[in-house]
């Protein structure tokens, strides 16, 4: 007759000012990274941040993060543990490192399940970490989040391009706020991706250069806000007003 | 999902379908839990009196019944149920909140596939709710 797990969701999110999803609809053009520098760096600017790791098959932002010993407390529900100033919310909590192959509506299940439990309360920004594709979860989030603005990456790649310019042709036809793009791994001069994003009329947020040193810094979430790709996320996020949101 | 998160959304759903069917007081509400939620019945049914706090539910029966988990695989086919008392606690626990993780912890009994689908005993559903308008 009804999912009572759909009504809840809307309650558990109310309190959150700003839930941005980091998007591409391409694979390895650094979503997660990008996601997890953009919470940390608003953490740092003393915002109450959340981050959402929605990649159910691929989960990265708690090895980025070094999060694999902190487990969520059941009270009513599930309140997501505060790790570097950032209540982090994963499936790892519950799957391990375990491979987990999950179809189309088992992932939206899982989805539901993980949005209808998760207690965030007050939070200036939800941060989302989305997986690739222009699937399930990009519509499912479309749907069960109803205030979502989406975060674009994109690589200087005419490849990553026309793959995120059909997530930039969904969004607009569904209307879904976009808060604009960011091009990361730079590596050249080009500006064909800046014009392109200027064209289709988006917000060109800025760009980060290709940076050799950030491997290194995965796991270690001190040495990864002093690297240059941290160093930019937070020129960006400065740049352009925290993102503008409400 | 969680007793609590999960008595706390039937409530939520269950005033949101009286008022939609211009329901005054509910009687009786028929709710069907699936066993791969894991639902500890006592916890369940504290928590949904604990929440009713409104005119709405004050007098209402809650009839649950648990339907069997069923699982087939999508790789040949073979049926079986869920052995509850075979999965490890911490297991037990994983798919208590998020019930999809069964595909990290089990496999298809004859086949060894992961890629199996969840035919019945998944969810929770409100079945009937009974009421005067």
């Amino acid at each position: 007759m009804s999912d009572p797990r759909l009504s809840i969701i809307d309650e558990r999110l109310k309190d959150i000012s700003d839930i941005i999803a980091v998007s591409s609809g391409k694979g390895g053009v650094g979503k997660s990274l990008i996601a997890s520098a953009i919470a940390l760096a608003l953490a740092e600017k003393k915002y109450k941040v959340g981050l959402l790791d929605l990649d159910f098959t691929s989960p990265s932002t708690h090895i980025i993060l070094n999060i694999e010993e902190a487990h969520p407390i059941e009270w009513k529900g599930i309140i997501p543990p505060e790790i570097h100033s950032i209540k982090y919310m994963s499936i790892i909590y519950f799957s391990g490192n375990k491979a987990m192959p999950l179809r189309g509506l088992e992932a939206s299940n899982a989805l539901i399940e993980l949005l209808a439990i998760t207690r965030w309360g007050q939070l200036d920004y939800l941060i989302v970490d989305m997986p690739p594709g222009i699937g399930d979860a990009t519509l499912d989030v479309i749907k069960l989040i109803k205030r979502v603005r989406f975060l674009l990456v994109v690589t200087p790649s005419r490849l990553a391009f026309e793959t995120v310019k059909k997530l930039i042709d969904l969004l607009l036809e569904l209307d879904v706020p976009i808060v604009g793009v960011i091009e990361n791994m730079k590596m050249g001069e080009s500006t064909f991706i800046r014009e392109r994003i200027k064209e289709i009329g988006l917000k060109y947020l800025g760009e980060i250069p290709f940076d050799h040193a950030l491997e290194e810094a995965i796991g270690d979430p001190n040495r990864f806000s002093k690297t240059v790709f941290a160093e930019k996320i937070r020129e960006i996020l400065e740049m352009n007003d925290y993102l503008e949101g409400s | 999902m969680h007793e609590w998160a999960l008595a706390e959304a039937v409530i939520s759903t269950i005033s949101r379908l009286a008022e939609s069917e211009g329901l005054r007081e509910i009687k009786e509400v028929k709710l069907k839990i699936g066993e791969l939620q894991q639902i500890e019945l006592e916890v369940f049914k504290f928590a949904l009196t604990q929440l009713r706090d409104s005119s709405l539910l004050r007098n209402a029966r809650f009839n649950i019944e648990v339907v069997n988990a069923e699982i087939k695989c999508r790789n040949c086919g073979f049926r079986w149920s869920l052995e509850k008392e075979k999965i490890k606690g911490d297991v037990a626990e994983a798919i208590h909140f998020i019930p999809e993780v069964i595909h990290a912890f089990i496999r298809c009994p004859k086949c060894g596939s992961p890629d199996f689908e969840v035919t019945g005993g998944r969810g929770v559903w409100i079945e009937d709710l009974k009421g005067v308008k």
